[in-house]
Formats: structure tokens, sequence, C-alpha cells
């Protein structure tokens, strides 16, 4: 049992990369639909420069620079530009995904080399992996797992710890209050949906590096959504996102398990529920009157200084 | 930006706007090449081929037709729900539903005649597409639940569900193993006109349709106001609610029919693909046309041209298919980029400064 809660862990990591990611951008008060097409984005360039150097470090770079360029897009058409957030996450995806597939033509198939795989090997943490069960699930994992732990602590601390994390909170809930007490609105809003995208590109990375470290064509295969739905499922919190994305990867391979077990289950109906789920989570979400899990309050509104 | 003064334009020239657009098309085709060239193909081949491959000889040019009918269709629904302002980004999902209420239609009612199969699935797939679509409406309407990733999500929930029948309950027990669903028999596929099947003519009728709903009917006219303001809409008495409703229907009824037209006529059966990102690409081309059905009509045939310009790469020079959704993407984000020049006034202070004096 052991073993299904460890692949469960996998599962869950790219989502966990993408959820946070996208909770940063939507705690600055912008919903970036983009989050699939970044993800492709970054399983493309982080392949593709893990294939050409051999360096896990430099993938790991290609897939940050990756999702880093996608979201800076998305932040200079809605932010300076002021064009629908909705409209403009979509064409993101749009273009990120027939931007992979076309970017990824020359290495279809190809494997990466054992220098890069050999990076991503699991490694045991001394002690914490040797206590019972919690050991093999969580401590012994890969790097990038671990790295995802450490985003997870990392954006709880600086939303909840620290001022610019306040500042940042400020900003997604109320924008103009945020810009009167001196808090540079459009430069947070920057630099939030970047750092975002960068992490969603880590998240799609993880999928072409390490999930299967073969280029294919669907490797995201709808999880930057599943990403999306995670952020309202966690109601904008890390520690709850983390719960969220590993649930979510349970659910992704819940069924092949299931079928290895002699239980007679399609993966196809599985595959629905993390869907269904979200679909419930949304519509709870409008009923919920706790003010501590609703939506930053300017979420998807556009803020310009000059209409007030 | 000290430097720079950005103020709201109230009136700007109707040659402007022209102007602007194509300028920004013109942006978004150089740099779609640009990107083509850093990934290592010539722009100019690629685009040659493109052209080529979507309008050179009769064939190509029925292909052509062939993507332009669902995308018409598909962005006439996504239309009359964008003037509403409920973010319908569930089109693939209403496809796919419609899909296989025709084919339910179509393999289980075989022996009806020809006529009246046809009519009988095309009644399924706009009621299972508009069911689709009804559910997000209804929730949006009596608790305000947010509609973009309720349709989004749906979406994901139709295909998986299609791709469950095409493994399970609905493959072809004669396939050898192979998962599919059998192939309809003659009987439940379009017929053509002029070579290409009639869905070309559905579509021109429903682009009438959909123009004289939004601009010349009293419930079209509803959909804007709705869409427009709702306080104002509740203030001269319309009944919002069942504005969402009956729009969302009408919505998801014609991304059904879409459905029912790819089954019958293109693959001849029910596919877990088959809905093949029309619902997207509607939006790409309802944002373009501004919600204007008759302009939607064009740049549906522009972007149908796009997408077998790019399947024919895939044939010709092994290029994947996707980047005709990488250019779309790049299309797009220039028009995105655009409007914000439509609506604002970007000036220097300096040349401003020397003005006043």
């Amino acid at each position: 049992m052991g073993g299904f809660f460890a692949a469960v862990i996998i599962a869950g990591t790219p989502l966990l990369f993408a959820t946070i990611g996208e909770l940063l951008t939507q705690k600055a008060g912008n919903m970036n639909l983009g989050v699939e097409g970044l993800m492709m984005m970054g399983a493309v360039c982080g392949f593709i420069a893990g294939f050409k150097t051999g360096n896990a470090g430099l993938a790991l770079l290609g897939a940050i620079a990756a999702g880093a360029v996608g979201s800076l897009i998305y932040a200079f058409l809605t932010i300076t530009l002021r064009a629908n957030q909705q409209v403009t996450g979509l064409t993101l995806t749009m273009f990120g995904v027939g931007f992979a597939k076309f970017a990824g033509t020359n290495v279809m198939g190809s494997v990466l080399p054992a220098s890069v795989k050999a990076f991503f090997t699991k490694i045991e943490i001394p002690l914490l992996s040797k206590i019972p069960y919690i050991g093999e699930i969580f401590f012994s994992q890969d790097v990038f797992v671990y790295f995802g732990y450490i985003i997870v602590l990392l954006a709880y601390l600086y939303l909840n710890k620290t001022k610019n994390g306040l500042n940042l909170r400020a900003v997604g809930e109320n924008a103009p209050a945020a810009d009167a007490s001196g808090i540079s609105v459009n430069l947070y809003k920057y630099i939030h949906v970047i750092i975002g995208g960068a992490l969603c590109g880590l998240g799609g990375a993880y999928l072409s590096l390490v999930t299967i470290p073969v280029w294919q064509e669907n490797v995201v295969a709808g999880r930057g959504w599943i990403a999306v739905a995670l952020v309202i499922f966690a109601s904008w919190k890390p520690g709850k996102a983390m719960v969220g994305a590993f649930v979510f990867g349970g659910l992704s391979i819940l069924g092949f398990r299931l079928q290895s077990m002699g239980i007679q289950v399609s993966q196809y109906l599985i595959d629905m529920l993390p869907y269904v789920a979200t679909v419930i989570i949304v519509i709870i979400s409008t009923r919920k009157n706790r003010k501590e899990d609703m939506p930053p309050g300017w979420l998807t509104l556009p803020y310009f200084r000059e209409d007030r | 930006m000290k430097f720079i003064t950005i103020s709201r334009r109230d009136d700007i020239p109707r040659n402007r706007i022209v102007l602007i657009r194509i300028l920004a098309i013109l942006l978004s085709i150089a740099f779609a090449g640009i990107v083509i060239m850093a990934l290592g193909y010539n722009p100019l081949a690629v685009f040659r081929q493109m052209i080529k491959g979507a309008l050179g000889g009769k064939i190509r040019l029925q292909q052509t037709a062939l993507k332009a009918v669902p995308l018409i269709i598909t962005t006439m629904g996504i239309i009359v729900a964008f003037k509403m302002k409920f973010w319908n980004i569930g089109g693939e999902g209403q496809i796919m539903m419609g899909a296989m209420a025709a084919s339910f239609v179509a393999l289980n009612y075989s022996h009806l005649p020809k006529t009246l199969l046809l009519i009988l699935m095309a009644l399924a797939s706009i009621v299972a597409g508009g069911l689709w679509a009804f559910i997000p409406a209804i929730f949006k309407a009596k608790l305000g639940t947010n509609e973009t990733i309720f349709t989004l999500m749906l979406n994901y929930i139709a295909i998986k569900f299609v791709t469950f029948l095409q493994y399970g309950p609905w493959k072809d027990p004669t396939s050898q193993g192979y998962p599919k669903v059998p192939d309809f028999t003659a009987k439940a596929i379009l017929p053509n006109v002029f070579g290409v099947h009639i869905g070309w003519i559905i579509a021109i009728i429903l682009v009438i349709v959909t123009y004289i709903f939004i601009n010349h009917t009293k419930k079209g006219y509803e959909v804007t106001v709705v869409g427009e303001s709702v306080d104002t809409a509740r203030y001269a008495g319309i009944n919002i609610q069942s504005v969402i409703i009956v729009t969302m229907l009408i919505s998801g009824g014609m991304c059904g029919l879409t459905g029912m037209i790819q089954a019958s006529a293109i693959e001849k059966t029910l596919t877990a693909s088959l809905s093949a990102n029309y619902g997207f690409s509607a939006i790409t081309t309802a944002w373009l046309s501004r919600l204007n059905a008759v302009a939607a009509f064009f740049v549906c045939i522009c972007f149908a041209i796009l997408l077998q310009g790019g399947a024919s790469l895939q044939i010709t020079m092994n290029i994947p298919a996707a980047v005709a959704d990488m250019i779309q993407g790049i299309i797009l984000f220039f028009v995105l980029g655009s409007e914000f020049f439509l609506q604002y006034k970007v000036g220097f202070r300096k040349r401003l400064a020397k003005e006043e004096a």
C-alpha cells in the first residue's frame, strides 16, 4: 500500500507546482487560464534543454524560463494593455499547446540522457525516511518532490508572515485601496504572475523530465485545468492546495490500481472524478459564507488608476 | 511610465479602427514567422504551403469548407452566450454530448427512413448540447456560480464519458478488440450538396438566424441588456434567470448540432476526439469578430483556411498541425493587445507640453 501512496505523490507533484503558481497569480487578482499552455511550454523547453545539454539544472532553468516568458505575455496583455483576463488566458493555452507540439517535433520519442535522469533518482532522506509508512511515502522521493514541499512552505510563510505577502493579498483583495496605501499594484501583479507562470512551467517539466522522461505530444493532458480548479478547491491556501494536489493525483492513478487488484472499474470513469469533484467544489464555494474561504475580491477585475 | 500619458478615447474614426486591426494582424503574422524561424523552419515556405494546402485545388477547398462548417456553427453558439457575458468555454463538451445523443439515435433507430432519422439525430443533438449548457446556466441563474470553470470542467467530463462509451458499453463487437464505436449506416450520414455535406447550408442559415435574433428580436435585445448590465436589465423588468437559461439552451443547442454534423458527415461514427478543439477555436473567432454574426462568418472562413493549411503541413513538411493553434494564439495576442489602442490614447508628455506652450 505504501508503494501506491508513494506513486500518488509522484502523480500529484506536477499539479502541486501548477496549483501554487496559479494560486500566487490569483492572489494578485489575475485569473490565468493559461496554466495548461504554460505547463506544456515548461515541459517542452525543459525537455529540450535537458536533452541537448544533458544538464538537469539547465533543464529546470529552461522550464522556468518558458513559464516566465509565457506568463509575461499574459501579464503584459492583461496588466499593461488591460485585455480581458479569461480570453487572454485561453489564448495563452492555445499558443502554449501549439508551441510545445511544434517545438517538440524534432525530439519526438527521444529519451533523456542518463545524466539528467540520474539527477532525479530517488533520494532517501536520513532519519525521516526511516519513519514507518510516512518515510516511505514522503521522504523516499526525488529532489523535485522535495522542492515541491519547500515551495508550499515558502508560499505559506510568504502569504501569511511577510509584509510583501500581505501587500500582495491587498492587491488581489482591493486594488484601489492597495494603490491608495502606496503599494505598486502593477509591479506586484507582474512579479507574481511571472513567478506563478514559472512554477507552472516547472510543473509541466516534472511530467517530461521525471514521470516519463521521453518526449510525447500530449504530456500535460488537461492537468493544467485541474490545477486551476484546485486553486478553488484549496480556497486559495497553499496547505490545502498540497492536500488537493495529492488527492487529485491519487484519483488519476486509482483506476489502474483497482484493476490490478481485480476490481473492474473503468479508468475513464475514474478520470471523470477530479472534474466532477471540481464542479461540486465550485458550486459549494458560491454558497460558502466563511470570509476566509472566499476568492480574492478583485479577482479578474482590471484596475486602472486613470479610470477612477 | 512617467513620460507616457494614457487617456480614454471617446470617439475614434472608423478608418482608424480598421487600420489598427489590420496592423495588428500583419504584426502577428510577422511575429509568427519569427517564431517559426526560431524553431528552425523557413517561414515563407511554411506560409506558402499553408495557403496552397488550404486553397490549391478543388479537393483542398472542400477540405477547408469541411472545417469551416463546424467552426461557424459553434461560433454562433458562443456568440449568443458571450453577448450575455456568459463565458461559455464549454463548447467542446456541448459538441461531444450532441454527437453522443445523435450517435445513440443513429445506432439504435437505423430502421427509420433516412430523412426522419437525420432529423431525429439533429433534434437529439440540439437537446443534449442544450442540456449540457443548461447545467451551468441554472447554477449561474440561481446561485451565481462561476460559469468559466464549470463549463470547462463539463468539457472534460463529456470527453471522458464518450471515451468510456467508446472503450466500454458502445464498443463495436465486430472490431476485433479495437476500441471504436460501430460505424453509422448510410442512412445516418448527411447528404452532399455541391460536393460538401449539407452542413454548409445549415451554417449559412444559422448565421442569418443568429444575426436576426441578436439584432432584431426582443429576446435578443434582452440578452444584450443582461450582458451589459444586470441591474439595468432588472430595472427594465427583464426576467434575468429565464434569459440566462434560454440563451444557454440556444448556445449549447448550436454546439450540440455541430457534434451531430461531425459525427454523421465527417467521422461517420462517435469518437472521443471528434470535437477537435472547435469549441476553443470558436472562442477566438467569436472574439475576433466582436460578437457580430456576419463578421464571424468571414473570420471563421479565414480560420478554416488556417486550420486546413496547418493540417496540410503535417503531410507535406512533417510539421505538426498544432502550428495552426500556435499561429491562432499569436494572432489573438496581437488583436487583444490592439484593443487597448482603440480604447485609449497614448501620448508622450514632451509633446503635450509643447502643444500647451
